[in-house]
């Protein structure tokens, strides 16, 4: 098996968990409503300690430590994509964004049910069945708000005008694309976006929102090969602050 | 010599740390134990993936064991089982009810919001009552409210 691959592919999702788990946890205490305050909180956790697990299976690929992994890299060695550093905006970007993200994060797992690299296949069946609470959960939102007043409306709609730009930058792909595909271990950027884009417009298609013309939009890339956005490094100074002042501490 | 029935037994005393009523062994986070010369490797799987509590349990299984005079207990958490909510023995069912919980409702594995929508109260045993929210204190609770009784409960959500 090509392992430099396969860490690479791992190290994608976890940064991508990572970080959309921390921009989450953000609207503890800030959420429009009671109950999204905890679902953001909620959904937060769970990537967080998905993103966790996908550390560890790193570690046991050679890697450092799931703590040292996460807290002390700098901006430049993370693969998450830019979509899920971008500040939380409104509640409506934000909503938007765990529409999008989660979507595809949901395909992502499903597909990687079948990878040939076992470790990953069975947490793939593991948090697939935990993203199902996350699927469904922007699915209401997105169908409700997204029908309702000319307000909701508008305003979703100038955030996914925004958002999808960065979104696709989630299907950047790989160097090792075709070792990936070649030896199962995950069938490619191209097949997801794809699985992906029919999902979307399947829940658009409820809504009075409109899938922006993709043909006219310049997908931002680079994420996955560490090039960031202005606001990853703040994000990383405040989550890794703690760690940093004691990293031997213990809880 | 130490018998599987006999360790299952020990390890009905660790209970969930966030729900004290439910045994590990009732909960289904135990999917196997190999037992040695005076050594207990115990396998969990998670309930959740970013549950806070596993490093609770593993150490509460550690300890049990070692109470009972295993010499050697070993913990390990793998996705080898992936754990689901239909898992949980119908003793930890009724613990959850006592507890003022509702059990999760048995599923053929694909959890919709239909599943969801049909929570029975633990309080007055309705089942007119509305998901208010999936998302609960805890990773695996989820919120509801019971038009009868008018109370607000949680139900320990299906997975």
């Amino acid at each position: 098996m090509n392992t430099l691959a396969l860490k690479e592919l791992l190290y994608k999702i976890a940064d991508d968990q990572l970080i959309l788990g921390h921009r989450n946890s953000e609207w503890t205490g800030f959420g429009p409503l009671l109950e999204e305050d905890i679902a953001f909180s909620s959904m937060a956790q769970d990537k967080v300690g998905q993103s966790q697990a996908l550390y560890q299976m790193l570690h046991e690929l050679g890697e450092a430590e799931p703590d040292t992994v996460a807290f002390t890299r700098n901006a430049n060695q993370f693969h998450n994509s830019q979509f899920v550093e971008l500040p939380n905006g409104e509640y409506d970007f934000s909503l938007i964004r765990h529409f999008l993200f989660d979507t595809a994060e949901a395909l992502r797992f499903e597909m990687l049910t079948k990878s040939s690299y076992e470790p990953l296949s069975k947490l793939a069946k593991k948090i697939q069945g935990e993203l199902r609470y996350h699927t469904m959960h922007a699915n209401t939102w997105i169908k409700q708000l997204g029908s309702a007043t000319e307000e909701s409306i508008s305003r979703l709609q100038n955030s996914l005008d925004e958002a999808m730009p960065y979104a696709l930058g989630l299907f950047e792909e790989s160097e090792f694309e075709t070792e990936l595909i070649k030896e199962n271990i995950f069938a490619g950027e191209q097949a997801l976006k794809e699985k992906w884009l029919v999902k979307v417009k399947e829940v658009l298609s409820q809504t009075q929102l409109l899938l922006p013309d993709l043909l006219s939009i310049t997908p931002k890339m680079g994420g996955r090969k560490g090039t960031h956005t202005e606001h990853l490094q703040p994000l990383l100074d405040e989550m890794s602050e703690v760690f940093r002042i004691d990293p031997t501490a213990e809880w | 010599m130490i018998t599987e029935p006999q360790v299952y037994d020990w390890l009905d005393e660790v209970k969930d740390p966030e729900i004290p009523v439910l045994s590990l062994v009732d909960l289904g986070v135990i999917t196997r134990v190999d037992i040695g010369q005076n050594s207990v490797k115990v396998n969990m799987t998670p309930t959740f993936v970013g549950c806070p509590a596993i490093d609770y349990m593993k150490q509460d299984v550690v300890d049990v064991l070692t109470k009972h005079g295993v010499e050697k207990v070993e913990v390990n958490v793998n996705f080898d089982t992936q754990w689901n909510s239909n898992m949980i023995s119908e003793k930890g069912r009724k613990a959850l009810k006592d507890f003022g919980l509702s059990p999760p409702p048995k599923h053929n594995l694909i959890v919709d919001i239909d599943i969801l929508e049909h929570a029975e109260c633990p309080n007055c045993g309705s089942t007119d009552s509305v998901m208010k929210t999936p998302f609960g204190p805890t990773a695996c609770r989820s919120i509801h409210h019971c038009n009868s009784c008018q109370e607000t409960f949680e139900q320990f959500k299906p997975l």
